[in-house]
C-alpha cells in the first residue's frame, strides 16, 4: 500500500513533467517548420528571384518579381481601405461609445470578424465585387485583406484609445476644445503608437492570407500592376508552386515562403515591442 | 486576440454627452460623432452582410437540393449532384482530433508559463508560442505536405500493426501509409491553434488571485491540485472559451487542410484516408466551378461553414466577457 503522501507526490510530478514536455512539443514545431523554411529557403534565393517573374511550366529560370510586387500592392490596397474605417470605428468605440450597450454589441461583433474564417471573407468579397463586376480582379483582392484587416484596427484602436488618460480630456475640454478638435489633436496623438501598431499586426496577419484571394484576385503569370486585373501575389503562387511536380517550383515556393516569413516574424516582433511599450 | 488584458481603467468618464452636444450649437462634433458612428455601424453589419451575400449566392443550390443538400454524400459535378454531407463530417472530424491533441498540450503550456517556469523563461516561451500562431497557414500547409507527411507517413505502418490491430477504434487507424490523409489534417491543425488556446489559458490562469492559491499551498497542496482544485476551476468559462476559440479557427481553416487532407470526395471509416473538409473543397474546387449550380452549391458550402463557425465563436467570446464581467475592474 503506498501512501497518500508519496501518490499525491507521484501524481504532482508526473503532471508537472508533462506539462514541460508539452511545452517542449509545443517548441519543437516552431524550430522544425522555421528551420525547414530556412534550410530549403536560403538555398533557393538568387538575385533572379527579385529581378524575373514566374517562369512557365518545365522551364529553368525566373523569380518572383510579380508575385512580390503584386502583394505589396494588395497589401497598400488593404492598408489604404481598411486604415481610415478600422481607425473611425475603433475612435467611435472609445469615444462615443465606451460606456453604451450599442458599443458593447459592435465591439462583441467585430470580435466575431476578427475570428471568422478568411476563406468566409473571401468568399463575401466575390460576391460584392467580383460577381457583380464579372471578372477577378486586384482590386477585389484588395477589398478581401481589407476585411480581415478593420476589426485588426478596430480593436487595437479601441483599445489604444481607452489608454488615454481621462485627465488629458478633461483638461483639454476645460480650455474649450470641441471634442473632434479633440480627439484628433489629443487622444489620436497620445494613442499613435499603439493604433500603428494595431495596422503592423493587421499586415503581418494579412500578408500571409491565401484563401480569400483564391476567389479574388486569382493568380496571374505575369508582370502585371492593373487594379481591374487579376495580379500575381506571393501566397497564391506559393500555394500554386508547392502543390506542382516541377522541382525549381518546389524550390522557389521555399524561397517565397523564406522571404514571407522573415517579413511577417520581423513585423509581428517589431509590433509586439511596440504594443508592450506603449501600454508600460 | 492577440492580448485579453483590460485596457486598464481610464475612461473618460464624459463619454457620449457633455461636449457632443446637439447639430445646432456644436455642427463639426455632431458631424464628427455621426461619422465614426456610421462607420463602426458598418463594421458591425459586416457580418450580416456576409450571411445575406451567402444566401443569395448559395440560394440557387439550396432552392434544387432543399434540405437534402445537407444529408447527401454525393458530389458529382459532371452529373450536378450535390452534397454537403462529406465536407461536414471531414471539417467536423479534422477540428475533432486537432482539439484532442491541442486541448492538453496547451493546458500544459499554460501551467508550465504561469506556474511552472523561472521567471526568466516566461518570456521567450510565450513568445515562441505566438510566433507559432503567426506563422501563415500557407506555410503550415507547405511543410504539411513536403515535410511532415512524408515523415508521418514513415510512422503510418507502425499505426498500422499496433493501433490498428485493435479490435474496435482499430478500424479508424487502417489503411495505406500516404502521410496525408485525416489524422494528418488533424495533427497539423491542432499545431495550428494551440497558440491560440495556450495564451489564453495563460492570460487567465495568471490573473488567479495570488491569495486563493497560496491559501491551497498552505494548506499542503501540490502544484498539480492547485491547477487542478484552484486554478481551473477559478478560470473555467474563460479555459472553456479558450478552447472554443481554436475550435472555431480549426473548422475554418483553408490552406493547411487543403494541402494535406487528401481531397477525397467520399467517406471513409479509417482517419489514415484522405477526406476532404469544407474550405478544403471550396478552396479546390472554386475556380474550375464552371455551372452555375455547381459555383451556387461551393458557396452554400461557404454559407453552412460560415453559420457553424458563426455559433462556435459566439459561444466562445460570451464565455470570455462571463470572465471579464466576473473578474471585476476589469474592461
Amino acid at each position: 500500500m503506498i501512501s497518500l503522501r508519496t501518490r499525491r507526490r507521484a501524481i504532482n510530478t508526473f503532471n508537472l513533467t508533462m506539462a514541460v514536455l508539452m511545452t517542449v512539443f509545443g517548441v519543437f514545431w516552431l524550430v522544425w517548420i522555421l528551420w525547414t523554411t530556412l534550410r530549403y529557403g536560403i538555398g533557393a534565393i538568387h538575385l533572379s528571384l527579385f529581378t524575373q517573374d514566374t517562369p512557365p511550366p518545365g522551364s529553368s529560370g525566373g523569380g518572383l518579381r510579380n508575385a512580390f510586387v503584386g502583394s505589396l500592392i494588395l497589401l497598400g490596397l488593404a492598408v489604404v481601405i481598411g486604415t481610415p474605417i478600422g481607425v473611425l470605428a475603433g475612435t467611435w468605440l472609445a469615444e462615443f461609445a465606451a460606456r453604451r450597450k450599442l458599443g458593447a454589441l459592435v465591439r462583441f461583433l467585430n470580435d466575431i470578424l476578427l475570428s471568422a474564417p478568411s476563406i468566409v471573407i473571401g468568399l463575401f468579397a466575390y460576391s460584392i465585387v467580383v460577381d457583380p463586376s464579372g471578372h477577378f480582379s486586384a482590386f477585389s483582392g484588395g477589398v478581401a485583406l481589407a476585411l480581415i484587416l478593420i476589426p485588426v484596427v478596430v480593436r487595437t484602436t479601441d483599445e489604444m484609445l481607452r489608454l488615454v488618460p481621462g485627465a488629458l480630456r478633461e483638461a483639454a475640454i476645460a480650455l474649450g476644445t470641441p471634442y473632434w478638435k479633440l480627439v484628433m489633436r489629443i487622444t489620436w496623438k497620445a494613442a499613435a503608437s499603439g493604433i500603428l501598431t494595431g495596422v503592423l499586426l493587421g499586415i503581418a496577419r494579412i500578408s500571409g492570407e491565401t484563401a480569400p484571394l483564391l476567389f479574388t484576385a486569382l493568380n496571374n503569370q505575369f508582370w502585371s500592376t492593373d487594379l481591374s486585373h487579376p495580379i500575381a501575389n506571393l501566397p497564391v503562387v506559393i500555394f500554386q508552386f508547392a502543390m506542382s511536380p516541377y522541382r525549381n517550383w518546389q524550390q522557389m515556393a521555399w524561397a517565397g515562403a523564406f522571404v514571407a516569413i522573415v517579413f511577417i516574424l520581423l513585423l509581428s516582433v517589431v509590433s509586439r515591442f511596440i504594443l508592450r511599450r506603449a501600454k508600460s | 486576440m492577440h492580448d485579453m488584458k483590460a485596457p486598464g481603467t481610464a475612461i473618460a468618464e464624459l463619454n457620449g454627452n457633455a461636449s457632443t452636444g446637439t447639430r445646432a450649437r456644436f455642427p463639426v462634433d455632431f458631424l464628427f460623432r455621426k461619422l465614426t458612428g456610421a462607420v463602426a455601424l458598418l463594421v458591425a453589419l459586416t457580418l450580416l452582410a456576409i450571411m445575406f451575400a451567402l444566401v443569395d449566392e448559395g440560394s440557387h443550390a439550396l432552392h434544387v437540393f432543399g434540405w437534402h443538400f445537407l444529408v447527401t454524400t454525393t458530389w458529382n459535378p459532371v452529373t450536378g449532384q450535390f452534397g454537403a454531407l462529406v465536407f461536414i463530417v471531414g471539417t467536423l472530424i479534422s477540428s475533432a482530433i486537432a482539439m484532442l491533441i491541442a486541448i492538453p498540450v496547451s493546458f500544459g503550456i499554460a501551467l508550465f508559463i504561469s506556474e511552472l517556469a523561472p521567471r526568466w523563461l516566461r518570456g521567450p516561451v510565450s513568445t515562441a508560442i505566438e510566433l507559432l500562431a503567426a506563422v501563415p497557414s500557407i506555410i503550415y500547409g507547405m511543410w504539411g505536405l513536403l515535410v511532415f507527411a512524408p515523415w508521418f507517413g514513415n510512422i503510418e505502418p507502425w499505426i498500422n500493426d499496433h493501433i490498428g490491430a485493435i479490435p474496435g477504434i482499430g478500424l479508424l487507424f487502417q489503411g495505406p501509409p500516404m502521410g496525408i490523409g485525416m489524422l494528418t489534417a488533424g495533427i497539423v491543425l491542432a499545431i495550428m491553434v494551440i497558440p491560440f488556446i495556450a495564451s489564453i489559458m495563460r492570460d487567465v490562469f495568471m490573473i488567479t488571485p495570488a491569495p486563493l492559491k497560496e491559501s491551497a499551498y498552505a494548506l499542503g497542496a501540490t502544484t498539480w491540485e492547485v491547477a487542478r482544485h484552484v486554478i481551473l476551476p477559478y478560470t473555467r468559462t474563460a479555459v472553456t472559451g479558450g478552447i472554443f476559440l481554436g475550435l472555431g479557427r480549426a473548422l475554418g481553416e483553408t490552406m493547411a487542410v487543403t494541402f494535406i487532407i487528401g481531397n477525397a470526395n467520399n467517406l471513409s471509416a479509417s482517419l489514415l484516408m484522405p477526406g476532404s473538409s469544407i474550405a478544403s473543397v471550396i478552396a479546390n474546387e472554386f475556380t474550375e466551378a464552371t455551372t452555375h449550380l455547381y459555383k451556387s452549391s461551393l458557396l452554400a458550402l461557404g454559407l453552412i461553414l460560415f453559420l457553424i463557425t458563426f455559433v462556435v465563436l459566439v459561444f466562445a467570446k460570451l464565455l470570455l466577457l462571463r470572465l471579464e464581467r466576473d473578474a471585476g475592474g476589469k474592461a
